[in-house]
């Protein structure tokens, strides 16, 4: 199997060096070829792990490749832990990523940079890759800041815009402020278990469980509160949790197939994915926990509502995006790790599909991006319509889509967790399912019906992509609808995490859940009897009231609520509040340090003041050498005496 | 090569007697001379990877040993070995000198025999330093040391060269002044001049804290730790592309050696009692300095402030361990401390050296080190841009490179010995990726800036032969850090068991 896993990784590796330096000798095509046959080598692999882990009990694999480094008695190594999750997680990032491999062939088809794009992505899925196959520690951090990098890379693709390579930058410092956390928990975890291995780790956590740690004074704090806490910074950096979750709607300036595989579908779930690994972890401290329900729920809400006043195509999905991270994050703070997972899963079909979609309709509109300049795009672009359709039905919990199952199953299990939190997180995250309908389907209304587009040009010209664009929007849409309820039995209520994720019975609010499922058919019935499925009923129907029935009114709306739609637009105000203390707050802080401290104190009192010293009371000094005899004479009789007179008196 | 050769002696007296004959040729037929230099320092390079291959990692013993009586009525001998300590970093040095001469090759046409020679000269002299055993020996090449950067900076520097050399030549022999008075102090006290006798010598904790003192001074200045940092930025943003090279790359270690030879092992009781103030310097070096550097407007000082900023790591990593291995509740920690700081050394070593030569390719085009004077120099540069970006990104700190390694190990070390420690060093994850991105975001992305940017050409084949090593170096020492710890680990714990036990 080690051969397997091996090509897994290092297909893709391959296919991003030979894309990226040979990228003048094999051409446009040559570079694409070596990218999608690197992709999808690794993608056919992984089913095929996936297969024979479903069918053929195959077992855990867990095994160091090579040792990095001993230091110390530590041993820093590389290698592989296969598991049930880490196949779930390959099979979703090569499949998506290969959906976007092909994409991305008619959606960069006139772009310049062509080789390099597709180098990128293939090199980000080898770091996504190293990410979720890591059996350590430090190859996590390694995968880690590879995919930031990688995303940095992309966002910043089209370098010669500033608002790209401001974007770039703004989004890998802000990941370096999570990553800032991570690596402290990370050096903790080495300090108090001598080791980075997740299986030696996770085996002494429990004697761990009382250990104390002196952060501030002699007060003794949990250890596992903090290293679960510092960890899941990291987290909030990388999926995009406020209040770290500035970056990624501005990542948008990234070619829009990257937004759909690293900002929405891949990348960004890493932090789920990772605090669902460490789950015996943070099992041992329900703080951490409430700290993670809390941040989750309220990205959720929060970001979703901002959503509701975009006007960006792309901007609608990322904000989106950051609320359905919330929803996963909040239900990894009620232990409910497996139902983070599978709405991980799940949300990276759709997500994938939407912008995908988003993509094949910036193509049609010749690269507008404002959904009020569009409207009537369905009669253009039937394909792209009824696959964007889907993926937003799914996006809603539209009853039997995949979002139903794993949407329904986060709010339910923070609707029975009893965890300090659990009671604000439970009525944001329900509430939040009529904000998701109402953003998502003001979107889907406004591009593809009613009236438009409103350019005439832009009309004459509208028409669907092409195959390579289409193909990956249908072979995403059939996960999106059908593998919730494929999957939901053995993903949350089977054996399928079972031994990969530990939840502590008086954690066990999906246990709960659990007892009510009686099948699918049955999970839907008990579903649309809830207060979620009417929310996002009634979602969509207020979006089309709005939106379609009586358009005067969403400007009504707005002048009436103008406070509130200005704290909307200005995105409760974080990114100018960042600018000025973080930018400018840095920049004045260095420059005083600059011309204070080093200019003034250390180079002009110091270095330059003794050198002036020296000068000075050599000039002086000098003198006293005036060359007449008569005054040494004097200098010498006035010594003498000066001496005779020591000498009696003493 | 059989091991009973003198090959430390080779790799000393082979580039100093290279760099002679190069002088000798003269400049009328530069191709030669600078052929001849190539050849001595690549031939130097090839002797001393025997001190690699012939180096036996179990042991903490001096490997190499030379020994000849030098100046038999004060019993200072010509007294050669090294460890694990100084192997690699005699290995970095002539590595690296190959690429300065390399890098040197066209843009150096006003003396270039004299530019060749001073650079195998301080080559030379340089390997003496960090493996002499004798310690008149050792301050000998210390400032002998002084003569040929001074050289380098005063003839081939910037317009205000001559500031630059002053500040640096007396900035750093008021330091090794110092050094010397305890040096001799010693030599009273032991009646030879050995480094490893000094290492047993009995001494009271005035003594030791006044001798610490002492090589504090000289060792601080070269390193160079915050508050007496200031000459650096100045001799860097004078010298030229190659003094910047050797001055970060090589001679910064040398304080940071100097530490490790001297410091820990003679004064251990007084190294424990002022680690406390170390530390301090070490972590305002990284948070300070780093802020320092992110507003700088001449590339060569942001890169020289960050040297500083890195160089941090290293006397962060040292001065910890007597905190680590105070704590009764902490096992293990110290070496991870120490080697981390040698591992820092020699990555800071690769990439700065990089990052100043990508600033050399800019300077040699565009005659301008100011940030404001490019943008978007991957427009008409692309294999350029990608190497400053690699390079960037190790500096950085980015996992898989060689800028990450000591980072981690260090971060990893303090937070055993403080968490705050941890936290202030850690912040350079942030700050680090600041300063360095956002200059390269202001000189290589966005739109072409000016006409000088717009008629750039991309590298030579010989910029690319220069940079990629660099590259390879960066990229396996972060890949496979494993070989190089592995060499020190022997000498490294030697030191920590030597440094617990008290000499009061």
């Amino acid at each position: 199997m080690e051969h397997i896993y091996l090509a897994i990784v290092l297909a893709p590796l391959l296919g991003a060096i030979v894309a990226g330096l040979f990228r003048n000798q094999i051409g446009r095509t040559g570079a694409h070829w070596a990218a999608i046959l690197g992709v999808a080598a690794s993608c056919l692999l992984s089913l095929y792990v996936l297969k024979l882990f479903i069918y053929d009990g195959e077992q855990l694999y867990n095994k160091a490749l090579y040792t990095w480094m001993v230091s110390d008695g530590i041993r820093f190594e590389v290698g592989f832990l296969i598991d049930k999750l880490t196949v779930m997680m390959m099979s979703v990032v090569t499949f998506v990523s290969l959906m976007v491999h092909i994409y991305t062939i008619g959606y960069m088809a006139h772009e310049e940079g062509y080789q390099r794009f597709f180098s990128y992505i293939a090199l980000f899925t080898f770091a996504m890759l190293m990410l979720v196959m890591s059996n350590n520690f430090l190859q996590l951090f390694f995968g880690w800041e590879a995919v930031g990098l990688v995303s940095y890379l992309l966002i910043g693709f089209y370098f010669k815009r500033e608002s790209a390579i401001f974007a770039n930058l703004k989004a890998f410092l802000v990941n370096r402020v999570g990553d800032f956390g991570f690596i402290l928990g990370i050096a903790a975890i080495a300090m108090f278990f001598n080791s980075l291995d997740y299986a030696e780790v996770f085996g002494k956590a429990p004697e761990l469980k009382d250990a104390t740690i002196q952060v501030w004074g002699s007060t003794p704090w949990s250890l596992m509160t903090v290293v679960c806490i510092l960890l899941f910074i990291g987290a909030m950096g990388k999926s995009a949790q406020v209040p770290l979750h500035v970056w990624l709607p501005d990542s948008m300036e990234g070619p829009t197939p990257i937004s759909a595989l690293i900002h929405a579908a891949t990348m960004v779930t890493a932090g789920i994915f990772m605090v669902a690994r460490m789950s015996p972890l943070y099992e041992l401290s329900e703080t951490a926990l409430s700290f993670v329900l809390i941040i989750g729920a309220t990205t959720a809400f929060f970001t979703g509502l901002i959503g509701i006043v975009q006007n960006d195509i792309k901007r609608v999905v990322a904000y989106s995006t950051l609320s359905q991270l919330g929803y996963m994050i909040a239900a990894l703070g009620v232990s409910a790790y497996a139902a983070g997972l599978f709405h991980l899963m799940t949300h990276a079909f759709f997500k994938a599909l939407l912008f995908l979609a988003a993509g094949s309709v910036i193509m049609g509109m010749h690269h507008d991006q404002d959904i009020r300049n569009m409207g009537g795009v369905r009669k253009y672009m039937p394909i792209t319509w009824i696959t964007a359709l889907l993926g937003s039905l799914a996006l809603i919990g539209f009853p039997g889509f995949s979002g139903f199952f794993s949407k329904d199953a986060i709010i339910g299990a923070i609707h029975h967790s009893d965890i300090f939190g659990a009671g604000y997180a439970s009525v944001l995250v329900t509430a939040g399912v009529f904000v998701t309908a109402l953003y998502s389907f003001r979107m889907f209304f406004l591009v593809f019906h009613g009236e438009g587009p409103r350019d005439d040009h832009a009309k004459h010209h509208l028409h669907e992509s092409p195959w390579v664009v289409t193909l990956p929007l249908i072979l995403l849409a059939i996960p999106s609808v059908v593998i919730g309820w494929m999957t939901i039995q053995p993903m949350l209520f089977g054996d399928w995490f079972t031994g990969v994720l530990t939840v502590l019975p008086e954690h066990d609010a999906l246990g709960e859940v659990g007892k009510h499922y009686h099948g699918q058919i049955g999970f839907i019935e008990h579903g649309m009897l809830e207060l979620p499925f009417w929310l996002a009923m009634g979602g969509l129907f207020v979006a089309w009231f709005i939106y379609m029935k009586k358009p005067a009114l969403a400007l009504e709306i707005r002048t009436r609520f103008d406070w509130f739609y200005h704290v909307l637009d200005m995105k409760y105000w974080f990114d100018e509040v960042y600018q000025i203390i973080f930018a400018k707050g840095s920049r004045a802080l260095g420059g005083f340090l600059s011309e204070v401290g080093d200019r003034f104190l250390i180079d002009g009192l110091i270095v330059n003041g003794s050198a002036k010293v020296v000068d000075s009371v050599a000039h002086r000094v000098r003198r006293l050498q005036t060359g007449y005899l008569y005054h040494y004479a004097i200098a010498m009789i006035l010594g003498l005496l000066l001496l005779l007179s020591i000498f009696v008196v003493a | 090569m059989s091991a009973d050769w003198p090959i430390l002696s080779l790799t000393i007296w082979l580039p100093i007697i290279g760099g002679m004959l190069v002088l000798a040729g003269g400049d009328k037929a530069p191709n030669i001379t600078r052929w001849l230099a190539v050849l001595v320092s690549v031939a130097t390079f090839l002797v001393s990877l025997s001190l690699w291959s012939g180096f036996d990692p179990s042991t903490a013993q001096m490997q190499f040993v030379e020994r000849a009586p030098w100046i038999e009525m004060f019993r200072i001998e010509y007294y050669l070995g090294v460890d694990g300590i100084s192997m690699p970093l005699i290995l970095l040095t002539t590595f690296i000198t190959i690429l300065v001469i390399i890098a040197g090759w066209e843009v150096i046409q006003f003396k270039p025999s004299q530019y060749m020679a001073a650079f195998l000269v301080m080559e030379g002299v340089m390997v003496g330093v960090f493996s002499a055993l004798d310690a008149m020996l050792f301050y000998v090449f210390w400032e002998a040391m002084l003569i040929p950067m001074f050289l380098i900076i005063g003839i081939w520097g910037g317009p205000n060269r001559v500031y630059a050399t002053i500040k640096f030549f007396l900035y750093t022999f008021l330091g090794s002044v110092f050094m010397l008075v305890a040096l001799i102090y010693m030599y009273f006290k032991s009646g030879n001049m050995e480094i490893l006798g000094f290492h047993g010598l009995k001494l009271d904790l005035t003594e030791q804290v006044l001798i610490f003192i002492a090589f504090l001074l000289a060792f601080a200045v070269k390193v160079p730790m915050w508050p007496v940092h200031t000459w650096l930025p100045d001799a860097h943003v004078e010298a030229p592309t190659g003094g910047s090279v050797i001055l970060a790359a090589i001679m910064l270690k040398i304080g940071g050696y100097g530490f490790l030879r001297f410091s820990l092992p003679i004064t251990p009781d007084a190294s424990n009692e002022l680690d406390g103030m170390i530390i301090a310097m070490s972590l305002i070096a990284v948070v300070y300095i780093g802020f320092v550097a992110l507003v700088q407007q001449d590339m060569k000082k942001l890169i020289a402030y960050s040297s500083i900023a890195h160089m941090g790591f290293v006397t962060l990593g040292f001065f910890i361990v007597f905190i680590i291995m105070g704590r009764a509740d902490v096992t293990g920690g110290a070496v991870l401390g120490i080697e981390g700081g040698m591992v820092q050394m020699i990555s800071h070593g690769f990439i700065s050296a990089a990052m100043f030569l990508c600033v050399g390719v800019l300077y040699d085009r565009v005659h301008s080190r100011m940030i404001k004077d490019y943008g978007g120099v991957v427009n008409t540069m692309p294999w350029f841009a990608a190497f400053m970006v690699f390079f960037a990104m190790s500096n950085a700190g980015l996992p898989g490179t060689s800028g990450f390694v000591g980072e981690f190990m260090v971060i990893l070390a303090s937070f055993r010995a403080d968490f705050w420690f941890a936290f202030l060093a850690a912040t350079t994850l942030i700050v680090g990726a600041a300063y360095t991105l956002w200059m390269v975001k202001r000189v290589v992305f966005g739109d072409v800036a000016n006409h000088h940017v717009a008629e750039l050409e991309d590298i030579t084949k010989r910029e690319v032969l220069v940079l990629g090593s660099l590259a390879v170096a960066v990229l396996v020492l972060g890949l496979w850090p494993a070989p190089l710890v592995e060499v020190m680990d022997a000498t490294v714990r030697n030191l920590l068991a030597h440094v617990a036990v008290s000499k009061l």
